[in-house]
């Protein structure tokens, strides 16, 4: 028997998001589930209860005596009240800092996949990454908010009433809601400027459009599983001052900068927001934990000093219907791992790791927090030796060890020194001739594009036909007196070697001319 | 025509062959560089002819003889097959190593070419003949194997004798001793012996080198023939001293040999040890001993699918390998091009230095189906563009595209340069089934998430893609 997801309206104040939209209730179905939605559920991201039904959904007054339960937010307690045993709950519920709801959940003997507790660095969990998914909207949502509350473009213009210089934007933490800032003002056109405790991420900022700035101090800020770790007392000065230094030049500085299971750190002091220039923005989206600045107020835009401070926790659920979407395909997506045998019942298996990790309840027991997984997140940096670049065509290799040119350089003399003694006058000024066109023959080549490969080996064979001249000068050479000569034998042989070379020498350059006739731009 | 006349002619000549060869750095200026080496060939052959060396006796021997010989590489030409060009190639070769070997014996036998010569000369005459016939022999006999090879008449897999580096060493010996032999000997008669002995290990060992060499190693194989047959033109040149053959004879030896190299390269492996043998034969067994096993799902996509992803593209990068050429998808290939172009979308080549049986083999082919030129790049040229491609596209390719060989030291193709097509958003390998490639490697762009397989003949699989897309 098919079982049922139900997709409830959210209850929290202020959340507009859905945890289904339709497109993605067609495929549950296909899936071979059956769809309730709560009426009313997408009218907040703009999805009416008949886009769901033309989708195939049911549109039910009370979705919780459904067999699984998708929702966005934790249920509130009233609502755990009406889950029943055996239910499955998937949802963002943050077991860390939810005790009681944990052990609430736990008494009515459900089991909860908190999408939250993915486990990132496995790479086949990328595509159910609600975490990522939201913290993209985020940061995306975080400059427009920015530019909202900003009295100036972004992009520098030359406008026949004057100049705009460009605005300037400093991003602190690049994490995926830190690369979706930096990418989306450098889309509306600002200088963006960016820093990370975590080196490694220099590259994406600059693949953004964005400049790194480092913090002049050596230390590795990788705590591993992808996220930043606590950095040292001396590094915390270095950093302070490159944001002081920041804070007095940009006009819009947007902080992401998270610890897991630590508040949020202090990177912008009240002093720091008074030497910034008036009407400038501080976006900070650690609201949640406390936020990255002294002043801001969790859920509030404030201004001080005369710089507005914007604390919005619920960045995400103001793009409801673009963030819906996206934590919808993530659902779907863990759907699809629960469901492999496509008959429309979930198997939460715990032998694998990634559902695994999301289980934080199963039936009744708490399974939070997960084993350490079994095979160790990669290191920093692969221990294995790098693999040598591929050198380029034409590029120059590695100069040669002194020693082995040596040894060829010596080889050479005493070949050239053996040949100087022995050989005859005539011998050395062909084998001369011989050297200088190896050279010529290797100066040549290099220069022939490798899309003319075929042709150089045909158009090659056909010159190589000049050895018929040997030939030629066998078959009736002149003859001085009293040599007696096989005549026979030796014109039968030559006239062969020409007739075969003629072949060659006629075929090659006609089959060359004709290759070299296709190639057309 | 005097002696200094037809000297000066034969300077003009490789003036016009070096200008030919330097004609084909870029595809405008090849047509024009192929015409200055048919010109230089006339020009040389004119020379000779009406020179001093030959007399009016020899006319009619002559333009008989050119005259069969033209008749038949015309008509050889016209006729073949743009994917039949390696063997055709290959049979050329063949024909150079041949006519090198007849022309040392005809020296050999003719007192008027050696009549005159004493001491040295005479011995390093007859070391010049022997080296001539030497390399006209294996590359002969090398060339014919090649030829079977690569037209299928002889199958492609490796044939590896027990003891085999031990029997060419014994040749190499008796090579050597025949040597010593042949210009010792006093007479005619007792230096054929020597002679005959060498020429006939250097075919065996002509046929046993290449029996040797697997079907993808043949663009080694196939340029380091034509580096043989200009050095049997070069060795031909010094026994009759006469400097045109040699200038040509080196470069085309040079050619061949920079061909070998630019294709050992690509493959990351040294020369000798194509030569020696293909892969998984000498270094204990390949797949087992790469480190990451490469383990996960397939996705399999249908041709209606790939249809819709080609279409949604902004930028796809076709990669073609000797899966294409076999099953002659190339014109279907242009079709599927020019629609998509028709459309927007940028769609580009990538062409890894030895996909195919020859170096340059692809390139041909698309130019044969008439995909231009400019859309065609190299390795070097289009690696770095993938990250911002739609759709990468792998035609009948697999070792050339394998991310094991930049992720994985312990794979035995690790370090060899590779098309990075799973950078690219999606990529689709088309394949008849699961098999591995020539190297024996499994591959894990199979693997990856975002890699799709659109399994069955090339062919017909590009056939419903492009009626899909048409539809």
């Amino acid at each position: 028997m098919a079982q049922r997801i139900a997709v409830p309206r959210e209850t929290a104040a202020g959340e507009k998001r859905v945890a289904t939209v339709p497109e993605v209730v067609e495929k549950l179905i296909k899936l071979g589930f059956r769809v309730a939605v709560q009426s009313g559920a997408g009218d907040a991201a703009n999805f009416s209860d008949d886009a769901y039904r033309a989708a195939g959904a049911e549109i039910v007054s009370d979705p919780w005596d459904a067999d699984i339960i998708f929702k966005v937010r934790a249920p509130g307690a009233d609502e755990v009240g009406r889950m029943r045993e055996g239910q499955v709950l998937v949802a963002f519920v943050w077991p860390a800092q939810n005790p009681e709801l944990m052990q609430s959940l736990a008494s009515r003997k459900v089991t909860v996949l908190a999408i939250d507790s993915l486990p990132r660095t496995l790479s086949r969990a990328q595509k159910m990454d609600a975490l990522t998914s939201m913290a993209g909207v985020s940061g995306y949502r975080a400059v427009i908010e920015a530019a909202n509350a900003f009295g100036r473009f972004f992009s520098g213009q030359v406008t026949a009433a004057g100049k705009v210089p460009p605005a300037k934007v400093f991003v602190a933490g690049a994490g995926v809601a830190g690369l979706a800032a930096i990418g989306t003002a450098v889309g509306l056109g600002a200088i963006v400027r960016a820093n990370d405790t975590r080196a490694e991420v220099a590259d994406q900022v600059k693949s953004l459009g964005g400049e790194f700035v480092r913090v002049d101090y050596e230390e590795e800020g990788s705590g591993g599983g992808g996220y930043a770790k606590v950095m040292s007392e001396g590094f915390q000065k270095a950093q302070r001052e490159m944001y002081a230094k920041q804070a007095r030049e940009v006009d819009i500085i947007i902080t992401t900068a998270l610890i897991p299971g630590k508040p949020a750190p202090k990177l912008i002091t009240a002093e720091m927001v008074k030497s910034m220039k008036p009407g400038s923005v501080i976006v900070d989206m650690a609201g949640e934990q406390g936020g990255n600045c002294e002043l801001t107020e969790p859920g509030q835009a404030v201004v001080r000093h005369g710089v507005t401070i914007i604390g919005y926790t619920d960045l995400a659920s103001r793009l409801a219907k673009q963030s819906s979407t996206l934590y919808a395909n993530n659902l779907f997506r863990l759907a699809e791992e629960l469901c492999k045998k496509k008959d429309g019942v979930v198997d939460v298996n715990m032998e694998d790791e990634a559902i695994r990790g999301l289980t934080v309840i199963k039936e009744g027991k708490i399974t939070w927090p997960p084993p350490p997984p079994k095979v160790a997140a990669p290191a920093a940096k692969p221990a294995a030796k790098p693999i040598p670049a591929p050198k380029g065509h034409g590029a120059a290799s590695e100069p040669a060890s002194a020693r082995s040119i040596a040894i060829v350089f010596l080889i050479g003399a005493v070949l050239f020194w053996f040949m100087g003694a022995y050989a005859p006058a005539a011998f050395i000024g062909h084998f001369t001739v011989f050297v200088l066109a190896c050279f010529v023959g290797y100066m040549v080549i290099w220069n022939v594009t490798p899309a003319l490969h075929t042709p150089l080996m045909s158009v090659t064979n056909a010159i190589s036909s000049i050895i018929a001249i040997g030939a030629l000068v066998q078959v009736a050479p002149p003859i001085g007196d009293g040599i007696a000569r096989p005549a026979g034998w030796i014109i039968g042989l030559a006239v062969l070697s020409i007739a075969l070379v003629a072949i060659n020498m006629f075929g090659g350059f006609a089959v060359t001319q004709r290759m070299l006739q296709m190639f057309r731009k | 025509m005097s002696a200094t006349l037809s000297t000066v002619a034969y300077v003009g000549a490789t003036i016009l062959f070096i200008l030919s060869l330097g004609g084909l750095s870029n595809p405008e200026t090849s047509r024009r560089g192929n015409l200055y080496g048919m010109i230089g060939m006339t020009i040389a052959v004119l020379a000779t002819v009406l020179g001093p060396q030959v007399t009016k006796g020899g006319y009619a021997w002559i333009v008989g003889a050119l005259a069969v010989g033209a008749v038949i590489g015309i008509f050889a030409a016209r006729t073949v097959k743009m994917t039949q060009m390696p063997e055709l190639v290959a049979l050329m070769h063949s024909l150079v190593g041949l006519a090198a070997v007849l022309i040392g014996y005809a020296n050999y036998i003719d007192p008027a070419a050696t009549g005159h010569l004493q001491g040295a000369e005479k011995t390093i005459h007859e070391l010049e003949i022997y080296v001539g016939v030497l390399i006209g022999a294996i590359t002969f006999s090398g060339s014919l194997i090649a030829f079977g090879k690569l037209s299928a008449k002889i199958g492609g897999k490796p044939m590896l004798l027990p003891a085999r580096h031990w029997l060419n060493l014994a040749g190499l010996l008796v090579v050597l001793y025949c040597g010593y032999w042949f210009i010792h000997s006093a007479t005619l008669d007792e230096g054929m012996k020597p002679l005959a002995i060498m020429t006939l290990i250097a075919l065996l060992f002509g046929v046993h080198m290449v029996m040797a060499i697997g079907g993808a190693d043949m663009p080694v194989v196939v340029s380091m023939l034509n580096s043989y047959s200009g050095w049997a033109a070069a060795a031909t040149g010094f026994m009759l001293s006469n400097d045109l053959l040699i200038v040509t004879g080196a470069l085309v030896g040079s050619s061949g040999a920079i061909l070998s190299y630019i294709m050992c390269r690509a493959m990351n492996r040294n020369f000798l040890s194509v030569i020696a043998g293909g892969f998984g034969t000498e270094g204990g067994k390949p797949a087992a001993a790469g480190g990451a096993q490469a383990a996960g799902e397939v996705t399999p996509i249908s041709a209606t699918e790939t249809a819709e992803l080609l279409r949604n593209a902004s930028s796809v990068i076709i990669v073609p390998g000797y899966g294409m050429a076999v099953a002659q998808a190339q014109h279907t290939v242009f079709e599927i091009t020019t629609f998509l172009r028709q459309k927007g979308v940028s769609v580009r080549f990538g062409i890894h230095p030895v996909a195919g049986r020859m170096p340059g083999h692809m390139n041909v082919l698309l130019a044969e189906a008439k995909v231009p030129y400019d859309i065609v790049l190299e390795m070097d040229e289009i690696n770095a563009d993938f990250p911002n491609t739609d759709v990468a596209m792998v035609i009948g390719a697999n070792d050339i595209v394998n991310p094991a060989a930049q992720e994985d030291p312990a794979s035995p193709i690790a370090g060899m340069p590779v098309l990075e097509v799973w950078k690219a958003k999606t990529s689709i390998v088309m394949k008849r089934s699961m098999a591995s490639g020539y190297a024996g490697v499994d591959n894990p762009l199979f693997y990856k998430d975002n890699n799709r397989m659109l399994f069955g003949d090339a062919k017909k699989m590009l056939d419903e893609v492009l009626v899909a897309l048409k539809a």
